[in-house]
């Protein structure tokens, strides 16, 4: 590689004295293109979920999105690897320590999964390579019931006493059950959380009226909203989504007030990241955070996280590991105070 | 009529010669996917999804959905000719569709076969394009009560499908439930009988079970009978399809009855594989020549099939209607049509009418083409049979080995494969019956998490099955047929002089 790369260099020096400036210019935008990593195999992009959820989606956009604007020469592979909560994936990604042919996208499962089952895998087991943003969750009640603010919400959840009302979510001491726990120590109320499959279940049982409420991310939810079967509470985050083009007949993403002004002083956000295998080089490192970049720059990203409603924080390097260590302390405490620690 | 104009208008959009083309290029893989076992409909249309974002959201829907009628015709051809179900809704056609191929009937079963299956899926597009609204609606009546209402009765009205003792029946489900319970419990959260084995943690996977118990145990069996399929004598002719379809409107009753099996398992999500095994069981209830069901019959195909493929169609009506899949397939489906900017949901009927209709024309157009094509074929499929075993029957191991690796990308599930192929040999030798197993592992996991929920909701009242008219209905109905032999007794009992119906259960 060294080799190479200095072979090249010698060349454009050689290029710069014979043709001058135009040169110069083409052998600096150059130079990185050709002396840097890039797959020479397909690469497997392992969803540590099922096919149809959320973070199966967004990894299958990012493999039209690759494909559509050519981005990688090799092929991106999507392979679903969702046993055990998604211990399967990340397991798959810890043992290929060294493969720079392997990138898994995660959600909250990546802390929440071995703290509640105890299987041995940490996000210090890969190298973190980017976040790609974070999705929002949103308190959602059914519009025929007569709540008009969460406020009113959960004043009628305490007023009716402990397990009334039943709160739906997508399975058992993930993101949902934690973010429902977070909000009863909140609010001092107990609500009885029944898991589901998947979010667009948990939407539709809400739709029925078989449960009271929900905290399904915006994409889940959003059809049943616009069609008006649905009220957004509120959203757990500190700041308005940032969305304002209207998305029911009165609404926006931006006029749902946070939990925090609703008097439910509740925030929290997932991850969605990508990840490698431990032990890859820098060149290697490098390739898939410019990849990424590239991904998010392209109109159908930003289409797709406006409709999603997806708050657009993106980081990588430094700051994202920080973010991570910040991230799986919350979660730790979070899943300590709720009792979901493995024992 | 306001539906008819919009389902022209629909013709008009998929009638574009790009758009055919598509379609009998779904058409095409589709087959091939349902054929090969493992590669299942949602995994064949999640790995071309990401091809159809250059197209317009019309052509892509129209191609995967191909895909999805032609994996729903193709699961039919492997069960009938190997005993070995390419897709999970054709086990049930296994049960007299193989005995067929064995009597040299391959023809005969496969034309009745794609023929119910285009049934099925025919009454279902109508359903969906005059009743679609109405219909979506009901879907919301179903709670977790009411789905573990629904699998009861799966259940139940399969009991009695074994010729054997009834304990063998009942130990060879307890066999399916627990090996449903391994890896993770959705309500607790927590891994169950993994022994702590990271390898475990996927559970097994209904279509290796499948694979294994049926298409390999299969092969054992022949290779201790004298390394020859049964069905190579077979008579071979382009006029068998013309000679089954003279048979089969005796069996309008049966049609009709599978059809709304499977259009109602397929809006409330249950799936096209419950509808399948329900459309069988009533079947063999139902009809005056029950007690044969198993040995070849030809009702025994068409129950099936009209029920699965009447579900698979229907499925995509609550995911249009309400964005909630019906199949695993429709999930993969759900995914790209949020992929290309459509919103499923009460208001893509409104909003998005090209594509809806579009697809609605498409189902019509789809699976006449899908008919046309696997029709054309039998003759060719049914030759199969006459190729030697010994040449064969390396083939098939090999393709099995490939579904079952695709399955999970994993392994170890070809050695799980083969250790099924051992339990479906030992089974047959033994004389247990392979399907409670099948029926408990595909459909045990769904009802342990649905009646969990119900508990939930209820704080631990089993009222709840009975809290509404929809469930209390159900719930009694699969009662009655779980405790029908004894009813049946006791009504001789008590009518001596009459003869009871006979029932086999």
């Amino acid at each position: 590689m060294n080799k190479i790369s200095n072979f090249r260099r010698n060349r454009c020096s050689a290029a710069n004295l014979a043709l001058g400036s135009i040169a110069v210019a083409a052998c600096v935008a150059a130079t990185p293109v050709f002396a840097a990593w890039e797959p020479a195999k397909p690469v497997e992009f392992i969803v540590p979920a099922g096919t149809g959820g959320g973070a199966d989606q967004m990894a299958r956009l990012i493999q039209g999105i690759v494909i559509k604007h050519k981005l990688m020469k090799e092929p991106l592979i999507v392979v679903n690897k969702s046993g055990g909560a998604g211990a399967e994936g990340f397991l798959d990604v810890k043992a290929a320590k060294g493969d720079p042919y392997k990138i898994v996208i995660t959600l909250s499962n990546l802390f929440t999964t071995p703290m509640a089952t105890g299987v041995p895998f940490n996000w210090k087991d890969m190298t973190p390579v980017s976040m790609m943003a974070l999705d929002q969750f949103v308190l959602w009640t059914n519009a025929e019931a007569p709540y008009k603010t969460a406020r009113e919400y959960i004043a009628a959840v305490k007023a009716a006493g402990p397990n009334k009302f039943r709160m739906g979510g997508t399975g058992s001491k993930q993101e949902d059950q934690i973010l429902t726990v977070g909000l009863e120590k909140a609010t001092g109320t107990k609500f009885i959380y029944i898991p589901f499959k998947g979010g667009g279940e948990v939407a539709v049982q809400l739709v029925g009226k078989h449960i009271d409420s929900t905290v399904n991310n915006p994409i889940e939810a959003v059809a049943q909203w616009r069609a008006g079967k649905l009220v957004a509470q509120c959203v757990f985050d500190e700041q308005r989504m940032p969305y304002k083009a209207k998305i029911t007949a009165t609404q926006s993403w931006n006029d749902v007030p946070t939990c925090k002004e609703a008097g439910v002083p509740t925030s929290y956000q997932m991850l969605r990241g990508i990840f490698m295998p431990a032990g890859v080089s820098k060149d290697q490192l490098e390739f898939y955070v410019s990849l990424l970049k590239k991904v998010r720059e392209t109109q159908d990203w930003k289409d797709f996280m406006e409709n999603g409603a997806f708050n657009q924080t993106s980081m990588s390097g430094a700051e994202f590991t920080k973010w991570l260590e910040g991230a799986e302390a919350t979660h730790h405490e979070l899943m300590k105070e709720a009792g979901f620690l493995a024992k | 009529m306001e539906e008819i104009g919009a389902l022209f208008h629909g013709f008009a959009v998929v009638l574009t010669p790009m758009n055919m083309l598509l379609m009998m290029v779904g058409i095409v893989l589709g087959v091939l996917i349902g054929v090969l076992p493992g590669l299942g409909g949602a995994n064949g249309v999640a790995i071309l999804l990401p091809l159809t974002f250059t197209m317009s959201p019309t052509s892509a829907i129209i191609m995967l959905s191909c895909i999805y009628w032609g994996a729903l015709f193709g699961g039919a051809i492997t069960s009938i000719l190997f005993n070995i179900p390419g897709e999970p809704w054709s086990v049930a056609t296994t049960f007299d569709g193989y005995p067929m191929a064995q009597q040299g009937r391959a023809g005969e079963a496969l034309a009745a076969a794609f023929t119910s299956s285009f049934v099925g899926a025919l009454v279902a597009v109508v359903m969906i394009t005059f009743l679609a609204p109405l219909v979506a609606k009901f879907a919301l009546e179903f709670g977790p009560p009411e789905f573990f209402a629904v699998y009861l009765l799966t259940f139940c009205s399969f009991i009695g499908m074994g010729k054997g003792s009834p304990f063998k029946i009942l130990a060879s489900m307890a066999l399916g439930f627990a090996l449903a319970a391994v890896g993770m419990d959705t309500v607790t959260g927590q891994l169950r009988l993994t022994f702590g084995w990271s390898e475990l943690m996927r559970g097994f996977d209904f279509l290796i079970a499948v694979i294994g118990l049926f298409g390999i145990g299969e092969i054992l069996l022949s290779m201790e009978e004298g390394l020859a399929f049964s069905g190579k004598t077979a008579r071979i002719s382009p006029k068998v399809v013309l000679e089954t379809w003279k048979k089969l409107p005796q069996y309008w009753l049966t049609y009709i009855r599978s059809s709304l099996i499977g259009i109602w398992m397929g809006i409330t999500p249950g799936g096209a594989t419950p509808a399948s095994f329900m459309g069988y069981g009533i079947a063999k209830k139902m009809s005056r020549d029950g007690a044969k069901f198993g040995t070849g019959q030809l009702e025994g195909v068409i129950a099936p099939e009209t029920a699965a493929h009447a579900a698979g169609t229907s499925a995509l009506l609550p995911m249009l209607a309400l964005g909630i899949p019906g199949s695993p397939t429709a999930a993969v489906l759900l995914g790209g049509l949020l992929i290309w900017g459509l919103q499923p949901g009460p208001l893509l009927f409104v909003e998005q009418k090209d594509f809806v209709w579009g697809l609605i024309a498409s189902m019509y157009l789809g699976n006449l083409a899908g008919l046309i094509v696997v029709l054309t074929t039998v003759p060719l499929f049914a030759a199969i049979l006459r190729i030697p075993f010994s040449i064969i029957a390396p083939i098939i191991i090999v393709i099995c080995a490939i579904g079952a690796y695709t399955v999970h990308n994993a392994m170890l599930d070809i050695w799980f494969m083969l250790l099924f192929g051992v339990v479906g040999y030992l089974f047959k030798k033994l004389d247990y019956p392979l399907a409670p197993m099948v029926l408990a592992l595909v459909l045990g996991d769904k009802a342990e998490d649905a009646f969990r929920q119900s508990m939930l909701l209820s704080q631990g009242e089993v009222s709840i099955m009975w809290s509404n008219p929809l469930v209390g209905t159900i719930t009694s109905l699969a009662l009655i047929l779980l405790l029908w032999p004894l009813i049946s007794k006791a009504l001789k009992i008590i009518r001596p002089g009459r003869e009871g119906r006979v029932f086999t259960g």
